[in-house]
C-alpha cells in the first residue's frame, strides 16, 4: 500500500513504501484511474461476509470495462463488524467503505472511481474526515497487528517493504549477539501472549541454557479458546512475522528446528504459512547459513492439529507434534530442558511471536513504553457477543476494560444492560459490572478471578443466563479433558451434572456449596493447567451472580430466560388473534382454543419448549 | 475424553469396498518418519472422508503402527471419524460467542430439516450435521460451515434456507 495507506492507527515507525510502476493508460476517460488502489479485506470473516465476491465482481468491472486502477486483497483490519470492506486509495487519500455488497461496489467504481466522487455515507474510515467509526480506531497502538489489512500475505516483497526481515537482517548485520537478543526481549517486558503470561526473555535464556545437539522452537498455534481469533487473524494476515519471530528466536536458543502447530480448523491460515514458508525460503531466511550467519541452520514445518484443546498446554502440544494422543506430562523436566524428541525446546504462541520482530528493531524500550508496570506492550482483544463493534483491537495494557468495552467496541448491542464480559475463555471467568474499572494488565484481570488468557472478550447482556455460561464452559472442559487426571475427569463431570440440574430446575438446597468444594479439589489435584482452571467459570459467576444460582435453586426462575425448564408460558389475551398457528405447532397438543378466539396453554402438558413463542406473529405469548 | 465418540459400531452400509490402493503414496511418505501417526490419518481421512477398518489393518502391517495405538489417537481427537461421511458436512459452531448468539437454536432448526440428531448422516448420504467448538469467526455469530464455506449472522430460518438450496442444487 502506498504512504497514504488508510487507517490512521497509531502504527508504530510506519515507512513509506515504493509505489508501484505506473501502468499504461488505455482508456484516456479515466485517465486518473491508474493512480487508484482498491484493496479488499479477504480474512476468514471477510470471505463469510461475502468479501470475495465483492472482489471478483470488482475484477469482472475491471477487466469488462477495462479500468486501470489497481487491485489488491489484503487480510483483516480488525473491523469485523463492518465486513466486507473495501478500501479505496486516491490522490486525497484513503477511504475505507464497510459493509459492501455486489451493489455498493458498482456505485463505489461509478461514483469515486469514475467521477472522483467518494461516496460518504458508505465510508467508514477516511484520511480527511471523521466518521462515527473512529472511536473504534483512534486509542489502539497497532504493534502486533502492524501489518495486518495493510499487505497482501501472501507477498513476502509488501512484508518486506515495511520492515520485514529488517529484524534478523540486523541481528546479522550487527553481528548482535544470541544473549543480547534474549536481553532485549527480556528487557522489554514482553510476556507470553498465549495466556500464561510468562516472561519470553526468561523462557529463552532457559532455553539456550540448556546444550544439545538438536534444539526446537515451537510456535503454538492452536488457538483453541472459544470466542478468541486474533492468532487466525495474524496468521492469515500477516504470517511472515511469525515466521521471522520464530527465526530470531531460534537465532537466540540455538534451535537446529522449527513446528509450527496449527489448527486444522484454519485452512486459510495453513495455506498463507505454506506460502510464506516457500518464500521465506526461496529469499534465503531459512536454510543454512542464514543471512551469511556462520552454522546458523534452521527450517521450519507446519503440523495440523487433529482437534483437542488440551493441545493447547505445552507437554501435551509436544506429545501430539510426536504422533501420540495429546496428554500433558508431569514437569519437571520442562521443555526447556526436555521437549520435542526429548530435546529442548522453546514454546511460543502466535501473537507472542508476531511481537518479536517489531522490538528488535525499535528497542526493548520502545516496547516497554507502552503497559503497566509488570504487563508491558499492547495487547489483542477479540471483542465478541452482545456487543456492538465485534472485531480485533489492540489496546496498550493499563486501559480499562470500560473503555475497551465501550469506548472501542461501542457498547452492548441494542442498548441492552450489560452484565458482564467473560475474559480467558474456558480457564476464565465472568467479571460483572461493578468491576469494570479494572484494567487490563496480567495481574489485575487474575485478582478478579478471571485471567487474561489469550484474549477473548466475550461480552454478555441481561439476556444471558450466568448459570447457562457456567454450564457451557464445563461442558467444554469436560469434553476437553484428557482423562489422565481422576479429579478432572470424573470431577467436571460431576459439576456439569449438578449445573444441569440447576438449570433443569432440579437444584437443591447445598448444590452451591457442592460446586464449590469439587471445584476447589479439581484445581489442587489437577497435572495441567486445562484441570487447574476449569473451575473459574463456575468460580466465578458463583462469586458475583449467586443471586441467580439462588434464583434457579430455590425460586426455580431463571432471571433471564434462557432456561427452558424454568420458564412459564403464558397467552397475552390481548394480543392474541386466535391464528391457531401456537397450536398446530405445539408438539404436546396443550393449546386450546379454535379460530378467531384467544387461545389458552395447559401448564400440565406444556414442556416448555418455546415454539409457540417462536411462532406467533402478534408477540402475544408471554414467558417469565 | 469424549466419551460418546468411543461409539465403535461400524455402520454396515452396502458400499463399495475402500480402495485402499489410493494410500499407498501416503504410506510410503511417511514411513519410517518420526511422530507419523496422525499425519497418516488426516491423509486417509482426506481421501475416503473417514478411517475405514480396513485402512487401519493396512497401515499397521506396512509400518508396524499398533492398532491399539492407532486407535487411541483416532478416537482422542475430534477430528477423525470412523464412520462414512455425508457429502456435505455441516459444521455448527458451539463457541462461546455463537453460544450467547444462540447457536442452540441453529442446530434444532437443522436437525428438524434434516430430520437427523447432532452426528448424523441424513439417509440420502447428503448431509452430515456436527457440532465444532470455535470456527473463529466470532464477529459473526451464530455461524456455520458447509463444506469450505462459512455462513454467519445466521438464524434458524436462514439456515434451513441453506439448505434447501444445497438439495435444489443436487437435484439439477
Amino acid at each position: 500500500m502506498s504512504q497514504v495507506s488508510g487507517f490512521r492507527f497509531q502504527v508504530a515507525n510506519p515507512k513509506p513504501e515504493t509505489q508501484n510502476p505506473k501502468l499504461k493508460t488505455q482508456n484516456p476517460k479515466h485517465k486518473k484511474m491508474e493512480k487508484i488502489k482498491v484493496i479488499v479485506g479477504l480474512g476468514s470473516c471477510g470471505i463469510a461476509a461475502g468479501a470475495k465476491k465483492v472482489f471478483d465482481k470488482i475484477k469482472h468491472i475491471q477487466e469488462t470495462e477495462n479500468l486501470e486502477f489497481e487491485l489488491k486483497k489484503t487480510s483483516c483490519i480488525g473491523m469485523c463488524y463492518r465486513e466486507p470492506l473495501v478500501e479505496v486509495i486516491d490522490e486525497t487519500g484513503s477511504f475505507m467503505y464497510g459493509e459492501i455488497d455486489e451493489d455498493k461496489v458498482v456505485e463505489i467504481v461509478e461514483k469515486h472511481l469514475k467521477e472522483n466522487k467518494p461516496i460518504k455515507d458508505y465510508v467508514v474510515k477516511a484520511d480527511t474526515f471523521k466518521t462515527i467509526d473512529n472511536t473504534f480506531i483512534d486509542d489502539q497502538v497497532k504493534i502486533t497487528l502492524r501489518n495486518c489489512g495493510y499487505i497482501d500475505p501472501e507477498n513476502i516483497e509488501e512484508y518486506e517493504a515495511r520492515d520485514g526481515y529488517r529484524a534478523i537482517k540486523k541481528i546479522a548485520g550487527q553481528n548482535v549477539s544470541r544473549l543480547d537478543v534474549i536481553q532485549t526481549i527480556i528487557n522489554s517486558g514482553l510476556r507470553g501472549r498465549g495466556g500464561g503470561g510468562f516472561p519470553t526473555g526468561l523462557k529463552w535464556k532457559f532455553a539456550n541454557n540448556n546444550k544439545a545437539e538438536d534444539k526446537y522452537i515451537i510456535c503454538n498455534a492452536d488457538e483453541g479458546d472459544p470466542g478468541a481469533f486474533m492468532d487466525r487473524s495474524v496468521l492469515e494476515g500477516d504470517p511472515h512475522s511469525v515466521i521471522e519471530g520464530m527465526i530470531i528466536g531460534a537465532y537466540a536458543i540455538e534451535a537446529t528446528g522449527g513446528v509450527i502447530y496449527c489448527r486444522a480448523e484454519y485452512p486459510l491460515a495453513i495455506k498463507r504459512l505454506e506460502i510464506a514458508i516457500v518464500q521465506a525460503r526461496k529469499n534465503g531466511y531459512l536454510g543454512k547459513n542464514i543471512l551469511g550467519i556462520h552454522g546458523f541452520n534452521f527450517d521450519l514445518y507446519i503440523k495440523e492439529g487433529a482437534g483437542a484443546f488440551v493441545c493447547g498446554e505445552e507437554t501435551a502440544l509436544i506429545a501430539s507434534v510426536e504422533g501420540e494422543r495429546g496428554m500433558p506430562r508431569k514437569r519437571p523436566p520442562f521443555p526447556a530442558a526436555s521437549g520435542l524428541w526429548k530435546q529442548p525446546t522453546n514454546i511460543n504462541n502466535v501473537e507472542t511471536l508476531a511481537n518479536i520482530p517489531w522490538i528488535i528493531i525499535n528497542s526493548a524500550n520502545a516496547y516497554a513504553k507502552y503497559g503497566t508496570e509488570k504487563s508491558k506492550g499492547t495487547k489483542v482483544f477479540a471483542l465478541v457477543g452482545k456487543i456492538k463493534r465485534s472485531g480485533l483491537a489492540e489496546v496498550p495494557m493499563g486501559m480499562t476494560i470500560r473503555d475497551v468495552i465501550f469506548k472501542i467496541g461501542g457498547g452492548i448491542q441494542n442498548d441492552k444492560k450489560f452484565k458482564a464480559v467473560q475474559m480467558g475463555g474456558p480457564s476464565g471467568g465472568c467479571i460483572p459490572e461493578h468491576l469494570l474499572d479494572t484494567i487490563v494488565d496480567y495481574d489485575s484481570v487474575n485478582a478478579t478471578g478471571a485471567i487474561m488468557g489469550s484474549g477473548g472478550m466475550v461480552v454478555m447482556d441481561e439476556d444471558t443466563c450466568m448459570i447457562d455460561v457456567a454450564k457451557f464452559f464445563l461442558d467444554f472442559t469436560q469434553k476437553e479433558s484428557c482423562g489422565k487426571c481422576t479429579f478432572c475427569r470424573v470431577g467436571t463431570k460431576r459439576m456439569l451434572e449438578i449445573l444441569t440440574r440447576i438449570t433443569e430446575g432440579e437444584g437443591e438446597d447445598g448444590d452451591i456449596e457442592k460446586l464449590e468444594e469439587l471445584a476447589y479439589q479439581i484445581k489442587d489435584s489437577s497435572l495441567c493447567g486445562l484441570g487447574q482452571t476449569a473451575p473459574n467459570p463456575v468460580l466465578t459467576t458463583i462469586k458475583y451472580f449467586r443471586h441467580e444460582y439462588e434464583a434457579h435453586i430455590y425460586d426455580k426462575k431463571c432471571p433471564a430466560k434462557v432456561c427452558k425448564k424454568l420458564l412459564t408460558y403464558e397467552v397475552d389475551p390481548e394480543k392474541c388473534t386466535g391464528c391457531t398457528v401456537c397450536a398446530i405447532n405445539c408438539p404436546t397438543k396443550a393449546i386450546d382454543g379454535s379460530r378467531k378466539e384467544v387461545h389458552f396453554i395447559r401448564q400440565d402438558d406444556c414442556i416448555q419448549c418455546g415454539s409457540c413463542f417462536t411462532k406467533c406473529k402478534f408477540d402475544a405469548i408471554k414467558v417469565y | 475424553m469424549r466419551i460418546t465418540r468411543l461409539n465403535t459400531d461400524i455402520i454396515e452400509i452396502e458400499q463399495e469396498k475402500a480402495d485402499l490402493l489410493s494410500i499407498d503414496p501416503l504410506i510410503e511418505k511417511y514411513r519410517n518418519k518420526k511422530g507419523n501417526m496422525i499425519p497418516i490419518l488426516q491423509g486417509i481421512q482426506e481421501i475416503f472422508g473417514y478411517i475405514p477398518r480396513d485402512a487401519f489393518d493396512k497401515v499397521s502391517d506396512e509400518t508396524g503402527l499398533e492398532l491399539s495405538d492407532m486407535y487411541g489417537v483416532a478416537t482422542f481427537y475430534s477430528q477423525f471419524r470412523l464412520n462414512p461421511v455425508g457429502k456435505h458436512i455441516i459444521k455448527v459452531c458451539h463457541g462461546t460467542a455463537c453460544h450467547v448468539q444462540n447457536a442452540n437454536a441453529l442446530t434444532d432448526a437443522l436437525q428438524d430439516a434434516l430430520k437427523i440428531n447432532d452426528g448424523e448422516t441424513t439417509e440420502d448420504g447428503l448431509f452430515t450435521l456436527e457440532s465444532v467448538a470455535c470456527l473463529g469467526c466470532c464477529s459473526l455469530a451464530p455461524v456455520m460451515m458447509i463444506g469450505e464455506e462459512t455462513y454467519g449472522k445466521l438464524t434458524g430460518d436462514k439456515a434451513k434456507k441453506i439448505i434447501r438450496d444445497i438439495k435444489r442444487q443436487e437435484a439439477n
